[in-house]
């Protein structure tokens, strides 16, 4: 292709580190937002301060390390249904 | 106009498709969902058709405003998909999709259980079709066991639907089942396996991402959406569907994390999402009944968005993989942001249509005091704005320069055409929500956009991507690798062939000597046989007449003789 020696927005790790700088402050001031304004409640366990912002944090890495050791469950290569029954293989043994 | 029938006009439409050529088969195959659309806006609330059928009184077309709001949907979504498929040249593809369509708009008017189940098995046929046209070995394997699952809820339904009509004097209108009714378990579970509950869920993520870039468009449109219609008619209200949705948002989302199928990915999330709409149906208040039909509305669209950008991506690139893409940004940068947009939608972003209609079920959720329930939901909202909001988009168009990158190019125009009408609807709806709530079938007065509402879910949100990043730099997030993962289809395409082959290999040394005691039986039955018959034996000998004579003067001597003792 002609465009060879183009450089993209995120070919320079400087702009991926924007992003990801960005993101932090964005995150900053929306907790301290949460400080300034007092948020209505609808249930007794939102009146932890900062409750979303910890229960999404702390979710979103709980399912990452479930999942990845879910992995190591339910993880076959990737013509496992493809072989024919019977025909197994090293890491096939079943749960 | 089509009061009689409203789904004629789509119906007609994929005969026509059949024989039309050129731009007047795009024109009809275009008008036909705007034409159906225009029918149903003259429909009034509160008419019925009915047709005697014999003895039986049934009740093809039933208008109210549930309806309605799934018709106008269902032509909405013929409509973007037609569109994002006219340069698909196959005519089974456009009949079996318009025809699929017509099976869906004829599924939500179905006033009574008889003519749902003749749509109900229409929508199992036409789908398969779809699956199918993708012409590969590995579709249609996948498009006979998703055909299997989808008859067999089409039978639960026909023989529930004559229990529960038998127990109340021949009566088979469609209105409130509930699981206390004489056959409601049947048809529950007929619900049940099209709105892809777990354990039932197997043919949806098997089936659905084998199918063509637009095939799979239609799929996720109507299908699950009929059910979710059905049980918010027959089962509102129904505590279990509570317990059933929470565990249908939070298991997909592990699933979605380790995929390696941005399609496949994508079919976990919209589990994840029909089961925010069962958790309203379940709760069953006017508030959560409204979010769970709005709900199905939104994710018509946006999961109609994303699906089309990853068909767009798998057209112009032929992978679909996750380890293998990456980078796309670079030479489809217009398909990169309106996925983005619905993946905004989907994660519900403030603005975007996701927000609008979920927060309703969230809200239901806690007013109700279902508090687990509200932590799963919640634990739910944040994965898949993991998952859906920022794998797909990340891993197709960003992470690593892929392979593709050199020859990409952004799709054609009539993709990118649909995929924008679906854009615009999404950011619309997030805007005023106020157009989709009147369609809704409760007056609530509820607003999604206050302080608190808007502060939390945008906490939430922010703090998942933030996960998401740390994760990724921090070098944990798993990385994607070429792979299937074992799910409850691993059941009926593994364990149960596989334990089919094993009782053979046990059976086969007990076959084995059963037939040689046969055959030596058989032997030995020949070798008597023989030693009687055979020439020269005892019973082939042949005898002088005269013997039998004096044999017969004895006996009848003996005889004699007996007679004066």
């Amino acid at each position: 292709m002609s465009d060879e020696g183009k450089r993209y927005l995120f070919d320079n790790p400087r702009n991926v580190r924007l992003v990801v700088r960005a993101l932090t402050w964005v995150c900053v001031l929306l907790v301290v937002v949460e400080l300034a304004f007092h948020r209505h409640l609808a249930h007794p366990w939102e009146a932890l301060f900062g409750f979303y912002a910890l229960y999404g944090f702390v979710a979103c890495v709980l399912l990452v390390l479930l999942a990845a050791e879910m992995r190591k469950l339910v993880m076959r290569e990737e013509d496992y249904y493809a072989r024919e029954p019977g025909d197994r293989r090293a890491g096939d043994e079943d749960v | 106009m089509f009061d009689f029938w409203p789904a004629l006009p789509l119906f007609l439409a994929a005969i026509l498709a059949a024989v039309l050529k050129g731009g007047l088969r795009a024109a009809v195959m275009l008008g036909a969902p705007l034409l159906g659309a225009f029918g149903l806006y003259q429909l009034e609330p509160g008419t019925t058709v009915t047709v005697a059928l014999f003895d039986l009184t049934l009740t093809p077309v039933r208008v109210d405003k549930l309806s309605l709001l799934f018709g106008y949907l269902f032509h909405l979504a013929a409509f973007i998909g037609v569109l994002f498929a006219l340069h698909v040249k196959d005519r089974l593809h456009d009949v079996a999709a318009l025809a699929y369509a017509g099976s869906a708009v004829g599924a939500v008017f179905a006033g009574d259980l008889l003519t749902l189940f003749v749509y109900w098995e229409l929508l199992a046929l036409t789908s398969a079709v779809l699956v199918f046209v993708r012409r590969t070995e590995r579709a249609l394997a996948s498009g006979m066991r998703y055909l299997v699952m989808q008859v067999g809820s089409g039978v639960l339904l026909l023989v529930g639907a004559l229990i529960y009509a038998s127990a109340n004097g021949g009566d088979l209108a469609f209105e409130f089942i509930g699981l206390d009714a004489p056959g409601g378990w049947l048809i529950f579970l007929a619900f049940g396996i099209k709105s892809a509950f777990p354990l039932l869920h197997g043919w949806l993520v098997d089936a659905y991402p084998e199918s063509t870039p637009t095939g799979t468009v239609f799929l996720s449109a109507f299908t699950t959406k009929v059910a979710i219609y059905a049980l918010a008619r027959g089962f509102p209200g129904t505590e279990l569907l509570i317990y059933i949705g929470a565990v249908m948002t939070c298991f997909p989302i592990f699933y979605a994390v380790i995929e390696n199928d941005l399609r496949r990915v994508l079919a976990y999330s919209l589990i994840n999402q029909l089961g925010f709409m069962v958790v309203g149906i379940g709760i069953g208040t006017e508030l959560a009944l409204n979010g769970a039909v709005a709900h199905a509305f939104n994710d018509v669209i946006f999961k109609g968005l994303l699906m089309m950008s990853m068909g767009a991506v798998l057209h112009v690139t032929g992978e679909i993989r996750g380890s293998e893409l990456g980078g796309l940004y670079k030479k489809m940068p217009k398909t990169a942001i309106l996925c983005m947009v619905g993946a905004a939608s989907i994660s519900a972003f403030p603005l975007f249509s996701g927000f609008v209609s979920k927060s309703m079920v969230v809200v239901a959720a806690i007013d109700e005091g279902y508090s687990f329930v509200w932590m799963a939901l919640l634990f739910a909202s944040a994965g898949v704005f993991h998952h859906a909001g920022i794998k797909i988009p990340f891993f197709a168009f960003f992470a690593h320069d892929s392979r593709f990158v050199a020859t990409a190019h952004e799709p054609p125009s009539n993709m990118l055409i649909a995929m924008t009408i679906a854009a615009v609807l999404c950011i619309g709806i997030g805007i005023f929500p106020g157009f989709l709530y009147s369609l809704l079938p409760y007056d609530t007065g509820y607003s999604p956009y206050d302080y608190t509402h808007v502060l939390t879910q945008l906490q939430l949100l922010a703090f998942s991507a933030l996960a998401f990043a740390w994760l990724k730099l921090a070098g944990i997030y798993p990385p994607e690798l070429k792979s299937v993962n074992l799910d409850s289809d691993w059941f009926y395409r593994r364990l149960v062939p596989d334990a089919v082959q094993a009782l053979l290999a046990k059976l086969r040394p007990i076959d084995r000597e059963l037939r040689r005691g046969g055959l030596a039986l058989i032997d030995w039955g020949l070798r008597a046989l023989a030693s009687h018959h055979g020439r020269y034996s005892i019973l082939a000998e042949s005898r002088p007449t005269g013997s039998m004579v004096l044999w017969v003067a004895v006996l009848l001597g003996i005889s004699l003789v007996a007679y004066y003792l």
